[in-house]
């Protein structure tokens, strides 16, 4: 049952900036997240349960909207992809880094989304969005109706207008660099995780080595052989710190820049759906006017007032979308300098306890005597 | 007495060194017939059962015996049978009686003044000059064109004992003279239990990248590899306190010219394993089941046994850290690439700044893990591997007692025969042929006495002389691990720190974005 509308300024009854999920919890194939957000009125806080099938709910319902004004030119905040494999390879395919540090990144995007959704001023007016973040009952699960955001059910005939020259430079422009960096940001963020996975079998490689040390213990009062072992078991101490370094530096990598490349990545992907929807108006316009301009009289006056619809359509657009990118490019910057800053700050700190680390070895073997 | 003998008695290839005016031999008398090795008494050679058998080692078999064998031999087997079966045995074959240490005893009265003893002799002058030798192998030049086209690497030695003329000398050395060393080594000492450092391993595929004048890098790679290969060897070999003392080994540091080693096939550690695998297998068909008197040697075996099983898998585990480690590397590479592009699109100023320095950040962290990579190699996965081949070595000098443990056995047995053949004498009916027989056989059967005798002196001394060598070898396997661990934490702890300089270098550029 939907909750009544509380304020009439904003169907949101609580902070959009500080959404937190904290905790998730997997069951067999299910993945379920508790999310924790602050009333407005000070007065508590809401924790629900939901699932990824909940989040897809919420998004239908963002995308449905058709009644609301130049709703085609909003930058829609990305959702990250379901995650239902059933081997962590399988997960890694599917959502790429966001699959790795046991969920920890992907909960932070699905964090992120929330926030962009709850803070987005036309968004957080969709009573889906009070539903899905007080409402005790999980969301309705039927399917929502399709609806035009939805790209698969996109005919490959409407992919030839992603060329489509346009009227407005602002926007040729805007489309040409989207192209350029959507490309660039999704190669540097496949090569991240490429050079991740090679970490994570640097670790595993040195963990084993440090295990197969321990076999070259002897027992034995044999001095000799006594010094070997001991040998043996310091080496392998080392690899174990190698391990702890390696493992340590792709987790700082994952959760940090990874997350950052990827939510960058999917982002431009959302800001290119958003102008390819444009640029689909624009069509839509261009064919009316051409119509209506070849119309015999008849159908004049009918292909007349379809021009106008869609000319007043497709400059609601336009305003949207021009605050939209403007405000985007304001956001995705904050979010990968954030993303820069804590990367470097945290393999920083990595290097100097690994340093540590390995010059106190390095003085303990320089120490033994013999 | 006790110093004279610096040298063991010389093979063929050592005769003029002898003319140089060393004395070797405590007695003088023993000296011309030492040096000529061809005139020595048929029967010398078959006193030591290493004539004879040396050639059944030797033959050439179809069999597979690399089974067992090391990786780095199994990568190059196929090769290496071609070159092994082909021409006649290796230098090992009795030319110069390759129990040359043992031949000259000459009335076999003296033996116990011998070199054996003396070796011990020369152990203990250790203490005097003290070991101080540097070896390095530098500069690898190609010489000549096409197939004929070799590698010539300077070999350098600084050193401060009185044994070497020079202080500080360098000569020239090919591939083979470091084989045609080992071989020397090898067929004098081995059979009298010293661990004799393996040479580097041959690699035609290797070889014949370089002779075409593929100048690429894995053909530099190659050449590294086996740089770092040939000092390492020269230096174990020199560590060892009997061997640096051996004529052939001084004449290979210092000697400009050398006498190209035509059988290069002897010997390195492919060789050797066939020689034990071989030897194992003569040994079983014998039946040998040696009673062992003495449980060292049986754990010790064991012990050898398992370390070689663990030293494997700890180099596999290297090799693998070491192929991650370049794939890393090259991964690195591809990140950097990808965020320079990246920054080159980006329409943000600052943003755009900070991904190019994050570009370069990541292609300096590529360098740091191309030198950790080699790292990991040079130290350790070579480090392994040599071990692993010195345990080749290793396990042919126990087998080495083992052989010589059944010659003793053997000559007992048929003395053991002639004497009864000999109290049968007494009823034979044939008076005038009796006196001949008889006296026959209380010939051989003094000959057999002696060779009991000495059967039983060989196998103590070679079992005295494991006995050092192998508490030799666990001091320096110590000795070598603390080492490169030490080098490698060193390593460690500089790519740690570089890794500090780029990221405070960097978080200031993150920082002023927006």
């Amino acid at each position: 049952m939907m909750e009544e509308v509380k304020e009439v300024t904003s169907a949101l009854s609580v902070h959009g900036h500080n959404i937190k999920i904290t905790d998730v919890v997997k069951d067999g194939d299910v993945l379920t997240f508790v999310i924790v957000s602050q009333k407005l009125s000070g007065t508590g806080e809401y924790h629900v349960d939901r699932t990824w099938d909940d989040f897809e709910w919420l998004q239908q319902h963002l995308f449905s909207q058709e009644d609301v004004p130049g709703i085609q030119g909003v930058i829609f905040p990305p959702l990250p992809a379901k995650a239902n494999g059933n081997t962590s390879a399988k997960v890694i395919k599917q959502l790429g880094v966001l699959g790795l540090g046991e969920w920890q990144p992907y909960v932070k995007a699905l964090e992120t989304f929330l926030q962009l959704v709850a803070t987005h001023k036309i968004l957080n007016k969709n009573k889906a969005v009070e539903v899905f973040l007080t409402s005790s009952d999980a969301p309705g699960r039927q399917k929502v109706k399709k609806n035009i955001f939805n790209r698969l059910s996109q005919a490959v005939e409407e992919m030839r207008k992603e060329g489509h020259k346009d009227v407005d430079e602002f926007f040729q422009t805007e489309r040409d660099h989207n192209l350029v960096l959507t490309g660039c940001t999704k190669t540097a963020a496949e090569k991240f995780l490429d050079m991740v996975l090679t970490e994570q079998k640097i670790a595993v490689a040195c963990g084993h080595f440090s295990a197969a040390l321990h076999l070259c213990v002897e027992p034995g009062e044999d001095p000799d052989k006594k010094a070997f072992s001991r040998l043996c078991v310091q080496i392998s101490e080392v690899f174990n710190s190698m391990k702890k370094n390696m493992t340590s530096v792709a987790e700082n990598n994952v959760n940090t820049l990874g997350l950052g490349l990827d939510q960058e990545s999917r982002y431009q992907e959302a800001e290119k759906e958003m102008l390819f929807r444009r640029t689909c108006k624009l069509v839509e316009l261009e064919n009316a006017t051409r119509n209506a301009e070849k119309a015999k009289p008849v159908k004049k006056e009918a292909m007349e007032e379809l021009k106008t619809a869609t000319k007043t359509e497709f400059q609601e657009i336009c305003r949207v979308a021009k605050q939209e990118i403007k405000q985007f490019q304001g956001v995705r910057v904050k979010m990968l300098q954030q993303a820069l800053v804590q990367w470097c700050e945290r393999q920083l700190l990595t290097a100097k306890e690994s340093a540590d680390q390995f010059n106190q070895h390095l003085q303990a073997f320089r120490e033994m005597t013999q | 007495m006790a110093d004279t003998v610096r040298d063991p008695p010389p093979d063929g290839t050592d005769f003029h060194e002898l003319e140089d005016g060393e004395e070797l031999f405590p007695e003088p008398a023993a000296a011309p017939e030492e040096s000529q090795p061809a005139s020595l008494p048929a029967e010398d050679i078959s006193t030591n059962s290493n004539g004879p058998k040396q050639d059944l080692l030797f033959d050439d078999d179809p069999e597979d015996l690399f089974a067992e064998a090391t990786e780095e031999v199994s990568l190059d087997s196929p090769e290496r049978d071609v070159l092994l079966s082909d021409g006649p045995s290796p230098a090992i074959t009795p030319i110069t009686p390759p129990t040359s240490v043992i031949t000259p005893r000459i009335g076999h009265a003296h033996d116990d003044m011998f070199t054996h003893s003396s070796f011990d002799e020369i152990e203990e002058e250790e203490g005097g000059d003290s070991f101080d030798i540097h070896i390095s192998v530098s500069d690898p030049e190609k010489v000549g064109d096409g197939m004929n086209a070799y590698m010539a690497y300077k070999v350098s030695t600084k050193t401060s004992m009185l044994l070497f003329k020079q202080k500080d000398f360098s000569v020239k050395r090919r591939f083979s003279d470091f084989l045609g060393l080992h071989s020397k080594l090898a067929s004098k000492y081995l059979h009298v239990g010293y661990i004799v450092p393996p040479a580097p391993e041959k690699s035609i595929v290797g070889m014949t990248k370089v002779k075409v004048g593929k100048e690429d890098q894995s053909s530099n790679e190659f050449v590294e590899k086996r740089r770092s290969a040939l000092e390492r060897y020269l230096m174990r070999t020199v560590k060892h306190p009997i061997l640096l003392k051996d004529p052939d080994v001084l004449q290979f540091l210092e000697s400009s010219e050398l006498p190209r080693a035509v059988s290069t096939q002897a010997l390195s550690s492919a060789g050797l394993l066939r020689m034990v695998n071989k030897a194992a297998d003569a040994v079983n068909k014998m039946t040998i089941k040696m009673n062992e008197s003495d449980a060292w040697f049986e754990e010790k075996q064991q012990h050898f046994e398992n370390l070689d099983v663990q030293l494997r898998k700890l180099h596999a585990s290297v090799e693998s850290l070491v192929c991650h480690r370049k794939e890393l590397s090259v991964n690195t590479a591809q990140f950097a690439k990808s965020a320079a592009m990246l920054g080159n699109s980006e329409d943000h100023t600052a943003l755009s700044r900070a991904l190019s320095q994050l570009a370069e950040v990541e292609e300096k962290i590529d360098q740091l893990h191309q030198d950790q990579a080699n790292g990991d190699f040079y130290l350790f996965s070579e480090l392994l591997g040599d071990y692993v081949r010195l345990l080749t070595a290793v396990k042919g000098v126990f087998e080495h007692r083992m052989k010589t443990w059944q010659k003793w056995q053997d000559s007992q047995m048929l003395l053991q025969k002639k004497r009864e053949a000999e109290a049968k004498l007494q009823f034979t009916n044939k008076p005038d042929k009796l006196q001949q027989a008889k006296d026959e056989i209380k010939e051989e059967i003094e000959e057999l006495e002696g060779k009991v005798q000495q059967g039983e002196r060989d196998f103590e001394q070679i079992s005295k002389t494991i006995r050092k060598e192998v508490s030799r070898f666990e001091k320096e396997r110590v000795r070598d691990f603390k080492m490169i661990i030490v080098k490698y934490l060193e390593s460690l702890v500089l790519t740690q720190q570089q890794l500090i300089k780029y990221w405070e270098a960097f978080l200031p550029e993150a920082k002023a974005i927006s």
